[in-house]
């Protein structure tokens, strides 16, 4: 019994190092946050920072934030899942298939401080299609687009569409030819086969990736702050200018019930997307 | 039957060429936006002075401090996040299936929390923690390394667990305990040549992610390359521009050579020909 203890005793110390550096760096972090949502700034427990919530500003920037999340995931969700789609009745191994992986993979990444740029110069003030439009059809593209929530749901979209497209393929996969012949040969059309087939079985799936793409823009903050330096129109904004301007307005804490507040609706969402991935797995995939 | 399936597979390649021209336009047009914006000369026309003046790494030295700082602490952090992700993670993930299976859960539930925190709060939390850092270690940018080390840990998690996956560690791992190796000889020998793929992957990733953060290095006063990149934004344009456009060009063939190796893997590593327990991802 003795060499037992020590053996698990020796065996843990393998995971130490690891432990230890994550309870720091993760763990430390974390508690910080969810202790510093419920203490005033002389560390006496308090509820005012979550009341605190119910400002006006913040429930505006939580609703805009919801709602730009909401539209580009379902954005994202519809033509990545065409895209998705698209790929997979191409041939397997082939070109088609390869590249668009290889690059969603790549763009899904895509954001921050390149992301800004990139759309400044497509369709900023003096951005080539802004000038190209206006020059050859007349039309203008209001010059504030990029600095409010439309130009950020249109910059948003652009790595919401990788995204679904990598983490819908796998669903697709494990849709068989066969139940589209089985769906045929029992005198089944194009859209029964969606309506009570595939749709049904895919239903899982398209759920969960798009709550993985709302929760992917709801977190999303480097893109945002390049574009918009002026205000704080969404959450992560906010929690930016509550920690920038901590010393002057004594508001960390605050920014810190903000911080646990975003914790809390992407990991409910994440749940909801773990549920639905084991669902999908059951069928396809 | 066959008919219905001639006609399907027609619509079908329509349809896919029609989805693909139009979503690819959109993916492409914000990168034309950039290579336009950077070769446009002063007083109209196309000149590639800007692309001359990013490739003299030696005058943007001198001519662009904020740019060369932040490209020095990036080269840095890639280096240091990927070693000591590695470091972390490798033997841990291997020590948990050998020796203590019943953690195996527990350091994956770890492994994957930090996706969901998102960075902003996470630098929120990280200050404090930082405080400490700069009052141990210095102020250096470098030590940025610990927190994008939790940053990629999902991400590096993923890969490496699809490369242990696939090989039988236990039984490798056991097979040299008997033949007298230490673990430090299963480690470097026996189990790191055999993941040698998902250790690249787990790189790559931990590269890409690392050369494209921008929120903890602002937000803690750090440099690094995005952040010398925003900085330069406000001064000069242009060069801001293509920088980032060439940051973006060696994540982008990064991630795609990682891609395409991926794609080639293949199982003639497998000792024992033991089915694996998981499908690589």
């Amino acid at each position: 019994m003795p060499l037992t203890s020590r053996v698990r005793g020796g065996a843990l110390l393998g995971v130490a190092p690891f432990l230890a550096f994550t309870t720091i760096f993760l763990a430390v972090p974390t508690l910080v946050v969810v202790v510093g949502a419920f203490v005033d700034t002389g560390g006496r427990p308090t509820l005012a920072n979550v009341a605190g919530l119910r400002q006006g500003y913040i429930l505006d920037a939580l609703l805009s934030t919801l709602e730009l999340s909401l539209t580009t995931a379902v954005i994202g969700a519809v033509v990545g899942a065409l895209l998705a789609y698209a790929v997979v009745t191409a041939a397997p191994d082939g070109m088609l298939r390869r590249s668009v992986s290889a690059v969603c993979g790549v763009l899904a990444q895509f954001g921050g401080v390149t992301l800004a740029f990139a759309f400044l110069a497509t369709v900023g003030s003096q951005g080539f299609v802004t000038l190209y439009l206006f020059d050859h059809t007349g039309l203008a593209v209001p010059g504030d687009l990029l600095y409010g929530l439309r130009g950020l749901g249109l910059v948003y979209v652009y790595f919401q569409i990788p995204l679904m497209v990598i983490v819908f393929l796998p669903a697709l996969d494990g849709v068989r030819v066969q139940w589209r012949e089985a769906t045929e040969s029992l005198g089944g059309s194009t859209w029964q086969y969606w309506r009570h087939v595939a749709g049904p079985l895919l239903m899982p799936a398209s759920l969960g990736s798009t709550l993985l793409l709302f929760a992917n823009a709801f977190a999303a903050y480097a893109t945002a702050a390049a574009l918009v330096s002026q205000g704080s129109p969404i959450l992560p904004l906010v929690v930016r200018a509550t920690f920038t301007s901590e010393v002057v307005l004594g508001q960390a804490n605050l920014g810190k019930a903000i911080a646990l507040a975003m914790v809390v609706v992407v990991a409910v969402v994440m749940t909801g997307y773990a549920w639905l991935q084991r669902r999908t797995s059951r069928w396809v995939g | 039957m066959a008919g219905l399936q001639r006609a399907r597979v027609r619509r079908q390649a329509t349809f896919r060429w029609v989805v693909v021209a139009v979503v690819g336009t959109f993916f492409a047009l914000p990168l034309l936006g950039m290579l336009e914006f950077t070769t446009r000369a002063p007083g109209g026309g196309r000149t590639a002075a800007v692309w001359r003046t990013v490739a003299d790494l030696g005058g943007l030295r001198t001519t662009y401090p904020e740019l060369w700082a932040g490209l020095k602490a990036s080269g840095a952090l890639v280096v240091l996040t990927v070693l000591i992700m590695l470091v972390l993670l490798v033997p841990t993930m291997t020590w948990v299936r050998l020796r203590v299976p019943g953690l195996r859960r527990t350091i994956e539930f770890i492994c994957l929390l930090p996706l969901t925190i998102p960075a902003i709060v996470l630098v929120v939390g990280l200050a404090p923690v930082y405080a400490w850092v700069t009052y141990l270690l210095g102020g250096s940018s470098a030590w940025l390394c610990f927190a994008y080390v939790v940053l990629v840990l999902p991400y590096c998690y993923r890969a490496l667990d699809a490369g242990l996956s696939a090989i039988d560690v236990r039984t490798l791992g056991e097979a040299a305990r008997s033949l007298g190796a230490g673990w430090g000889t299963v480690m470097v020998r026996v189990i790191l040549p055999n993941v040698r793929t998902a250790v690249l992957s787990a790189s790559f990733l931990a590269v890409a992610l690392v050369l494209g953060e921008f929120t903890i290095a602002s937000l803690l006063h750090r440099d690094n390359l995005q952040v010398g990149i925003n900085q330069l934004g406000q001064r000069d344009a242009q060069v801001a521009v293509a920088v980032s456009f060439a940051a973006l060009a060696l994540a982008f063939v990064l991630l795609l050579v990682l891609s395409f190796a991926g794609g080639r893997r293949t199982r003639t590593l497998t000792p024992l020909a033991t089915p694996p327990t998981q499908e690589p991802a």
